[in-house]
């Protein structure tokens, strides 16, 4: 697992890292407020859920600007906001051994009990 | 896996229409491209914000001053959504922002023509809304994961421009006769800039076949251009406005409209900067970043000097 | 209008003009900066903010507008100055929230001088804001439970608006006071020239003494040291010293206003001087 960094891809930074690296001295984004990935729960009783992300200088900010963009229609009752930088990512390179393993385990489904279907209630 | 093997997993996701996401391999020009359309479009929309801005301390009622208030602010959320999908890809905020203050980058031409009466508001929400959502909607399917879901989110919002667009032009048309004249000055000036929008014709749009081989277009520019007469000019007819084209044909056979030539050297013209409003454009951009500068500096500044004071109180306690 | 005592009707609608002049002008003010704003996050909250004392107005003129055409004609032939106005009234239309908002003259706008300052920097707009705010915030707590249910609901609405505003612009009061040295003194400054318009706040206009008395306007007295104190606690915070100066300017609740108010109107209502008596 890496820490994902936006800042280093193609033309703009490694052109043989597409995954990321984490070594933002190369670019001057010194005075660039820092950029918060915005989760917004839509009602009560919902999962908050990645709505997107946005640039703002702290934590309160990151929530004020994630009212004023992504709740202008009614969409949110809850917002959390996380520092781009500390969402910890899985490798896509990895998926393979990362999730292939779980396609053969249908018998964690209900689906694959087969049950007469008199049966009610289960 | 080798850079080849790499290569033929991307191309087997493009074709089996899986999305690629930000940390998924991609080839250097796709990420360039992308990079570059998603930048442009973040842009149009950035200073797509100023010819419709001219308008809302003018608005003519305080109905239309909310809808348009409402409206050019959507336009800047919508810039953000994009500018957010193409960090992804990374590039930050403030490098795009420098290239498009430097002449690096490019927006749409039709904000380089002026809003010089109401009616324009009519016309801009009518017209350019609606050759901007015929662009989008088939992107909400791009096979770029961020921003497909950014034009999701764009096409959703985007569905009240167009209409607040026509019912100006509708109230307009129907009003008294120096109302119906604003109305058919606005169709004058903006039909052909927004015709011109769906990009130079497909045989000079050298990059239109590969973009459509990575899905990050999905239909060529004239297939486009073509649908947003056939539907238009039915709306035009529909508030008794003419479409200001003499050589504008219904053709039986091919059930499309045959429509006149379209002034490229115009065209290329606003897209090289000779457009009537290109310096005034970006000169009001550029007053903008640069005297927000001292404001963004301070919320910095004062963030870390808040983080300071909190380490020093936690070591304290 | 004379010093003499007029009917509860006219001082309400005298009110209720004070309360949307107010809000629509501060609204346009902060509506200039849409697209022009520091930031794109900060460009679209300043944005909402606008949208939030449009309504405001909007709702205070509608009301405004039924109690001036439940009027009997002679109170309502030269109410307002504006000929066009008058030109509509002598012809027996009802009149409504445009026609308040686009068609008087400046001498009829009952707005506090405060609100119709330049935009200046983000400084002298958050400070402007900041001053309203805390303000607006106490004034729709109380008049929450004014005896007219109409007004009790607007200011129900909006008190949450306004908390949300209040918020913002504290915030940015002690971001820009505590930020660089450069914010600091921008906001100082600011803080300095836009004071003299703060005391204008608390005068009671004679709407406002006969709204009081009859349980329907709140006392400005009783909430301006919730103001002050309000103001004292955030300017300390935002490490800005609090103007010593007492000499406050006045007039925009009489009608008498700075220059700027001739041109904001002047773009405001171009549209319908320039093409009266139709509809958009």
């Amino acid at each position: 697992m890496q820490l994902i960094n936006k800042n280093l891809y193609g033309d703009y930074g490694d052109k043989e890292q597409a995954g990321g690296s984490n070594d933002g001295a190369k670019h001057n984004t010194a005075s660039e407020w820092p950029l918060w990935e915005v989760f917004i729960r839509s009602k009560a009783g919902l999962d908050h859920k990645h709505a997107g992300s946005l640039h703002a200088a702290d934590a309160e900010m990151a929530i004020e600007n994630a009212r004023d963009v992504y709740t202008r229609r009614m969409e949110g009752v809850s917002i959390w906001v996380v520092e781009s930088r500390y969402i910890h990512a899985s490798d896509p390179g990895e998926s393979a051994s990362m999730y292939e393993p779980a396609n053969d385990k249908i018998y964690r489904h209900p689906t694959f009990y087969d049950l007469p279907d008199e049966l009610k209630h289960m | 896996m080798t850079v080849h093997s790499f290569q033929e997993h991307f191309d087997e996701k493009i074709d089996n229409e899986v999305s690629i996401e930000p940390r998924d391999w991609m080839p250097d020009d796709y990420r360039k491209t992308l990079i570059r359309q998603i930048s442009q479009h973040a842009h149009s929309e950035i200073v797509g914000m100023l010819p419709e801005g001219n308008w809302i301390t003018r608005a003519p009622s305080l109905r239309r001053k909310a809808v348009l208030l409402a409206k050019v602010q959507d336009e800047g959320g919508h810039g953000l959504y994009l500018y957010s999908a193409a960090e992804t890809l990374g590039i930050t905020r403030d490098e795009m922002i420098e290239q498009l203050h430097s002449g690096k980058a490019k927006y749409s031409s039709i904000f380089n023509y002026p809003t010089l009466t109401w009616a324009d508001m009519g016309a801009i929400g009518w017209l350019v809304d609606g050759a901007a959502i015929m662009n989008q909607v088939p992107l909400c399917r791009t096979s770029y994961g961020p921003y497909a879901r950014a034009m999701v989110r764009v096409c959703k919002e985007e569905s009240f421009h167009q209409r607040q667009g026509f019912e100006i032009m509708m109230t307009l048309a129907n009003g008294t006769d120096v109302q119906k004249k604003l109305a058919q000055d606005a169709l004058n000036r903006w039909w052909w800039p927004s015709i011109m929008m769906f990009g130079p014709p497909d045989d000079d749009s050298p990059n239109t076949a590969q973009s459509m081989r990575w899905r990050i277009k999905r239909f060529t520019n004239d297939e486009l251009r073509q649908k947003f007469i056939d539907v238009t000019v039915e709306q035009a007819k529909l508030i008794g406005l003419t479409v200001p084209d003499p050589d504008l044909k219904w053709n039986e056979e091919t059930g499309h409209y045959d429509y006149g030539k379209i002034n490229w050297d115009e065209f290329w013209n606003v897209v090289k900067g000779n457009g009537p409003c290109n310096k005034e454009r970006l000169e009001t951009r550029r007053k903008a970043w640069e005297e927000g500068k001292w404001v963004r500096d301070a919320a910095l500044a004062y963030a870390e000097k808040r983080k300071a004071r909190k380490e020093k109180a936690t070591l304290a306690a | 209008m004379t010093n003499q005592p007029i009917n509860e009707s006219i001082n309400q609608l005298l009110y209720a003009l004070e309360l949307a002049d107010n809000a629509l002008i501060i609204g346009h003010r902060i509506s200039e900066w849409c697209g022009h704003g520091p930031v794109l996050e900060q460009d679209i909250a300043l944005t909402n903010t606008a949208l939030d004392h449009l309504g405001q107005a909007r709702s205070f003129y509608q009301f405004a507008a039924n109690i001036f055409n439940a009027l009997p004609a002679d109170q309502k032939a030269n109410f307002f100055s504006s000929p066009v106005l008058q030109n509509k009234i002598a012809a027996g239309e009802n009149i409504d929230e445009d026609d308040l908002a686009y068609l008087r003259d400046g001498w009829d706008f009952r707005n506090v001088l405060l609100v119709e300052q330049p935009n200046k920097d983000w400084a002298f707009t958050v400070i402007r804001s900041f001053f309203y705010d805390v303000y607006n915030f106490y004034f729709y707590t109380e008049l929450q439970k004014s005896k007219v249910a109409e007004l009790a609901a607007i200011a129900e609405k909006s008190l949450k608006e306004v908390t949300y505003h209040l918020r913002w612009s504290s915030e940015w009061v002690i971001r820009l006071g505590d930020g660089t040295e450069e914010s600091h003194e921008r906001m100082q400054t600011a803080v300095n020239e836009r004071w003299a318009f703060t005391g204008e706040l608390f005068q009671m206009s004679e709407a406002d003494k006969v709204m009081l008395a009859e349980g329907i306007g709140i006392d400005l007295n009783a909430i301006k040291p919730l103001w002050q104190q309000r103001v004292a606690e955030v300017l300390q915070e935002a490490t800005i010293t609090m103007p010593a100066s007492t000499w406050m300017q006045e007039g925009g609740k009489e009608g008498r206003h700075s220059e700027h108010l001739g041109y904001i109107l002047a773009e405001l209502q171009f549209m319908q001087r320039a093409y009266p008596n139709m509809e958009w």
